[in-house]
């Protein structure tokens, strides 16, 4: 299988647009993207969180892809929290796997930016246990607050690694002309940050953006009937958990994304050491530790010491979130598995830019929902 | 009541709407002595991961934990 097309909307704060209109303008560059007219769509997928709690819109699938005027097809949401359209990506691939569509549209977005603070603290909070981790007060950054606290005592994590890995994706971010921070920071400034949760301050927390990013997808013997740069599908997996983090028996490890991550590479047929640049769901900083752990690009407790020497920098061994991630390229949930889709192909077709990796042939996306409770693994590979 | 060891915790600075008011505060995770953990709130003095607690109410279906002082004999 292939992606034949990408494409996305810059992330930011636009006051002036609307859920609709981002996901317009992502899937109408996706659409030229890969040659495809909105006729030849036989599916639809819709990847958002909460644009009824953001907006008060809902039904979006066929809201959005009738604007797009892909008409009469399948148009189905999905919601996996911070992993929905990675969510959506995966039961399209099984789609196209299984016969039944060939040319399948996978669009995500979120509109997080008209509601206050607080309210979008709320909105995020019901990710989690609403029953008990929201009843007590809880907050995302405060979930991973807790996992940061633990990692810290179980494997002698220091702030300073969570600051190196704001440090370096606030970097490439910079050199991301679609990224809704394009600000580098010094360490003392990652350090300095205003507290959100202990131990985590404002520059180890993703932004609240809006945007929307667009995939399609189609067998890769169809591929050149569109495209002349497919990208090829080696690999995708969907695993889950707990949502809530007490049912949890380790909460220095995402079990969804180590399980996701080994079907990946089994159906790939390859290994950690394989993959030569990834996009991790860096949501909070602890979050990229722990995932380039549970991904096996490093062993388990050595994630921090792992940033902190530069090797997941644009040009160290295996470069993690070129594009900024979702700390410094923003954080639409909705849209985020796709954009790092999005973000893979643009790399793999060397079209990165500034950005681009020096070794870009293979590359791997892992969107996680919540505080761990889905995590979707993708590879991708040049066709 | 219950008592139990902190599993972790963290201080929340930057809260949900209904929970501005509070701020800042200390939730937790606590592995109970009977088995099993919970997610609550911490009253009183900070506690840090291997805290001795115990709880005080349950609010709301929440328990709220306190510190549990080594000087009072309580384990």
């Amino acid at each position: 299988m292939a992606v034949i097309g990408a494409g996305k909307t810059p992330f930011g704060a636009f006051a002036d647009r609307d859920l609709r209109s981002l996901a317009v303008e992502a899937g109408e560059r996706c659409l030229r993207n890969a040659g495809v007219s909105p006729g030849q769509v036989e599916s639809f997928f819709l990847g958002n969180f909460a644009g009824p709690s953001f907006v008060g819109q809902n039904h979006l699938a066929p809201y959005i892809s009738t604007a797009l005027n892909i008409k009469d097809v399948p148009a189905t949401r999905f919601e996996a929290a911070c992993a929905s359209s990675g969510s959506a990506f995966f039961h399209a691939w099984l789609e196209v796997a299984s016969g039944v569509y060939d040319i399948v549209m996978v669009v995500g977005v979120e509109k997080m930016t008209s509601q206050p603070g607080p309210r979008v603290t709320e909105i995020l909070a019901a990710a989690g246990d609403a029953a008990t981790e929201m009843k007590a007060g809880s907050t995302f950054a405060s979930l991973f607050a807790m996992i940061a606290r633990r990692h810290m005592y179980q494997y002698g994590t220091k702030r300073e690694h969570l600051s190196a890995v704001a440090v370096k994706n606030h970097a490439n971010g910079a050199l991301n002309p679609d990224a809704h921070m394009r600000k580098a920071i010094t360490l003392e400034q990652a350090l300095a940050g205003k507290p959100v949760a202990d131990p985590l301050n404002l520059y180890d927390c993703s932004l609240v953006s809006d945007g929307a990013a667009a995939v399609i997808l189609a067998p890769l013997d169809r591929a050149s009937e569109f495209t002349a740069k497919p990208v090829r599908v080696l690999a995708v997996a969907q695993a889950s958990d707990f949502v809530a983090l007490d049912q949890k028996a380790d909460i220095t490890t995402f079990p969804a994304v180590s399980l996701a991550a080994r079907r990946a590479y089994q159906m790939a047929g390859m290994g950690p050491k394989d993959i030569q640049f990834a996009e991790i769901h860096d949501c909070f900083t602890i979050a990229e530790i722990v995932a380039t752990e549970d991904l096996g690009f490093v062993k388990k407790g050595e994630g921090g010491p792992y940033a902190a020497a530069g090797c997941s920098a644009r040009t160290g061994v295996l470069p993690v979130n070129a594009s900024g991630g979702l700390k410094a390229k923003g954080h639409p949930v909705g849209a985020t598995g796709v954009a790092q889709l999005c973000d893979l192909v643009q790399q793999i077709r060397g079209e990165a830019g500034e950005r681009q990796v020096p070794r870009h042939s293979i590359g791997l996306a892992q969107n996680l929902g919540g505080s761990g409770a889905t995590c979707v693994v993708t590879i991708l590979g040049e066709a | 009541m219950r008592t139990g060891t902190v599993y972790t915790e963290t201080v929340i600075y930057s809260a949900p709407e209904a929970f501005t008011k509070d701020v800042p505060y200390q939730t937790a995770i606590v592995s109970l002595d009977g088995g099993g953990r919970v997610t609550g709130r911490v009253e009183g003095d900070r506690v840090s991961i291997d805290d001795r607690v115990i709880e005080v109410e349950i609010r709301d279906g929440v328990p709220f934990f306190r510190k549990i002082d080594p000087a009072s004999g309580l384990q």
